[in-house]
């Protein structure tokens, strides 16, 4: 089984971040990854987008085009990147940032008001957290013990404190319904 | 040893330092920069000197110095920083000098863009500055490659006093996988001939690729080719794929030939007899090889991010006595594993 | 019999192949009699240009680096870096340090590296039959000025000293001549003092020498010094233009 994932938005929306927790996450549950970023002339607020390959087979190419999971957090990246995901694909988005819906029956949209959800709980610039909770409950690719522990991993040493907010994040998007 | 989780930039800047590296200078481009961020932040404190330089030119000048002394020294660049850096590495080669120089390839000609791209393949292996001389060019598919091989560059640049290239793309140096560092060895190799202070113990050493008599500097280069020839013999390496039975055999290296794997697997699940030859040196370029998936083969195909330069090179190896088609996106563009998969089933294998 | 005059035993008993009348020889002479009085033979590398002073190589006894053109100062500094305790020296004529090698040049001295520099002007390129070099003087007559120097059409020349002097990480910046016996005294002085700074670490040391170069301006030796004299010295200034004394920057 691979999953083959792309996570898109805004510059400093945390998309890669929460990439890099899920190659990790991977990583730690002795599967094969690869993280990939979209990279570009401008150093903020551009597009910004990156493949996860998890997968239990060595990954050939780690570009992913056809993604059977999807996380998106702006409007530009819902509209490049819904056309792409696979029949059966699981499309995970913020609707406090996306206005727009899809009308494709051949994929499950989850539709998440993540940065609302952050702001209310005090854990504002967690949005790319929240989804990734959603993600996970909703795919199990990954237990949350696993995400703790790729999350320790990938916050860097000088922000450890910071640990507790994003699995607070992750239980959020774990137990929002729709 | 811990798997972590590395961009290949980084894991190759580490890699350098556990490898023995001792100088780094480098020039900002993009997209290799992580590797001088990573080294000013992390070389000194195991003893290294990261410095940068006014530009590619004085870089690789600052290598030539370094090397001379009998220095492990490294640098790197991106596409037109390398095409800056010829000169010197024309003089490093002419003066026997062992030197790693990394090369994140970027879409070209002239200023092109800084997505991935392999269109500096001649370049590297046949024309990086004037005069004849070789690089030693490895060329990694992976990051955990990227450590591995320039440990390996480190050691066959002294062992064979010529500078080695890593010609990655700016894929590998941006993506992250995870990899392990092996255990290196910190292999001491004598260099007497270093310019280093003759310490009044022996006739002063000259690093030197003047020879105004052409009697000279004939015999200096047929001396090199001669380890050349050598090089050849021992040094080539590619990675077989599914070859010995394989009817269409794909060419690839690099970043292209981890879609060319996936393509090749779809190809094999829908029963077309495909394989792939990976080239990890792309000079010495692996001939054997090439002619050994040529026993199988009917057709080979070539798939590069540029307009087709390798090809020719497997073009030489068989001597043309196959078909040898190609296929190429190039600027940066990369192609779909399903492209490539059609490609293969548009030109068959067996009749 | 006591030996009073000797070849110092930096400079090996070789035959050069400077030109007759050339100050190439006084200069290396100087050079490595301070070489001798310091005791540092053993721990000197020496960085060539590409000009004249190309197989200076084969003349100093000390390791010897070849550069390409241009790029002593950044070959100097990869030596330097790696190697901090060793004494090292460049030697460039005016082609290769003030224009192919200007950035090197200018970029060694800004990050104060600690090195020696002795910078050969003799206002042309001679190893390659005279053109125009970037000190040339206005008026100047060359293979590529045939008519002189013309700073309407080629500019004016480059002082370097000058130009060097206004940078932090210059520690001394002075100009000497080799045209008199006690200006060749004063430049070997210069030199000394070149030397001992990069033993203080005081970093980046220039010393150019005014010199001459009777083949490509069409004089005898006599006539050379004399237009050296009377003409190039006016222009250029000798002295010392820069001078860190008692700084440390270790």
């Amino acid at each position: 089984m691979t999953n083959e994932i792309i996570l898109a938005g805004f510059g400093g929306q945390g998309i890669l971040f929460a990439g890099k927790a899920l190659a990790y996450g991977g990583l730690i549950a002795e599967k094969e990854v690869s993280w990939l970023p979209s990279y570009g002339p401008e150093m903020r607020g551009g597009t910004c987008n990156c493949s996860v390959c998890i997968s239990d087979e060595p990954i050939g190419s780690p570009l992913v085009n056809d993604p059977n999971l999807l996380i998106v957090m702006n409007t530009p990246s819902f509209e490049k990147f819904i056309g792409t995901a696979k029949k059966g694909a699981k499309v995970f988005v913020d609707s406090t940032m996306v206005d727009v819906t899809t009308d494709r029956k051949d994929i499950d949209c989850y539709y998440v008001p993540a940065t609302q959800l952050a702001t209310d709980n005090g854990l504002s610039g967690m949005a790319n957290i929240i989804l990734l909770g959603k993600l996970i409950k909703e795919t199990g690719i990954l237990d949350l013990e696993t995400v703790e522990k790729a999350m320790s991993k990938c916050i860097p040493p000088k922000k450890a404190n910071l640990l507790d907010a994003n699995m607070k994040a992750v239980k959020i998007g774990m137990n929002y319904k729709d | 040893m811990e798997r972590k989780l590395m961009k290949g930039n980084e894991a190759l800047a580490e890699a350098a330092i556990r490898a023995g590296c001792k100088c780094f200078f480098g020039y900002p481009i993009t997209p290799q920069t992580e590797i001088s961020a990573y080294l000013a932040k992390n070389f000194a404190k195991a003893g290294g000197l990261f410095l940068q330089a006014e530009s590619e030119i004085a870089a690789i000048n600052m290598v030539l110095g370094a090397s001379s002394t009998g220095t492990r020294v490294m640098t790197s660049s991106s596409s037109p920083g390398i095409s800056l850096k010829s000169e010197g590495i024309s003089y490093i080669a002419g003066s026997d000098l062992p030197a790693v120089i990394i090369n994140v390839q970027r879409g070209g000609p002239g200023l092109g863009g800084i997505q991935p791209s392999q269109a500096d393949y001649w370049q590297a292996t046949k024309a990086l500055g004037h005069g004849d001389f070789q690089l030693l060019v490895y060329a990694p598919a992976s990051v955990q490659e990227m450590v591995d091989m320039v440990v390996k560059a480190f050691d066959k640049a002294d062992e064979y006093r010529m500078p080695a290239m890593i010609l990655a793309d700016g894929f590998l140096g941006q993506m992250m996988e995870p990899i392990e560092f092996p255990e290196i060895k910190a292999e001491q190799v004598e260099k007497p001939w270093a310019a280093n202070g003759h310490g009044g113990k022996r006739a002063h050493n000259i690093i030197n690729s003047l020879y105004l008599k052409p009697e000279q500097l004939e015999k200096n280069v047929f001396e090199r080719y001669e380890r050349y020839e050598k090089i050849k013999a021992t040094e080539a390496d590619a990675e077989m794929y599914l070859t010995e039975d394989a009817e269409i055999t794909l060419v690839a290296y690099g970043a292209t030939a981890r879609v060319v794997k996936s393509a090749v697997n779809m190809a094999r699940e829908q029963g077309i007899k495909a394989g792939l030859v990976r080239p990890k040196t792309l000079w010495p370029f692996p001939v054997k090889q090439i002619n050994e998936a040529a026993k199988s083969a009917e057709k080979f195909l070539v798939v590069e991010m540029s307009m087709g330069q390798m090809i020719d090179d497997v073009k030489l190896a068989i001597n043309c006595s196959k078909p040898v088609e190609f296929m190429g996106r190039t600027g940066g563009m990369i192609m779909k594993p399903v492209e490539v998969l059609e490609e293969i089933k548009k030109i068959g294998g067996k009749k | 019999m006591a030996v009073v005059f000797e070849r110092p035993k930096a400079l090996l008993d070789v035959s050069t192949h400077y030109c007759p009348g050339c100050t190439h020889g006084i200069i290396h002479r100087i050079l490595c009699e301070v070489i001798d009085e310091m005791g540092i033979e053993g721990d000197s590398i020496g960085v060539c240009p590409v000009g004249c002073s190309v197989m200076a190589y084969d003349y100093f006894a000390c390791d010897m680096i070849e550069a390409p053109h241009g790029r002593a100062p950044a070959v100097a500094t990869g030596v330097k870096r790696s190697n901090p305790d060793k004494f090292v020296f460049t030697y460039q004529g005016d082609g290769d340090l003030a224009a192919i090698g200007t950035a090197e040049t200018v970029h060694a001295a800004t990050r104060g590296e600690n090195i020696v520099v002795i910078f050969v002007n003799n206002g042309t390129y001679g190893m390659t039959g005279g053109q125009m070099a970037p000190t040339t003087l206005p008026g100047q007559v060359t293979q590529t000025t045939p008519y002189g120097r013309d700073p309407k059409i080629q500019g004016y020349p480059v002082r370097v000293c000058e130009m060097l002097s206004t940078l932090d990480g210059t520690a001394l910046a002075q100009r000497v001549a080799v045209d008199s016996v006690p200006h060749i005294k004063e430049a070997k002085k210069a030199i000394r003092k070149a030397f001992e700074n990069q033993k203080d670490k005081k970093g980046f040391s220039i010393i150019e020498v005014l010199s001459t170069c009777p083949t490509n301006w069409g004089l005898s030796p006599i006539e050379a010094i004399e237009r050296l004299r009377n003409e190039v010295i006016p222009y250029y200034p000798l002295g010392v233009y820069k001078d860190k004394e008692g700084e440390n920057n270790d």
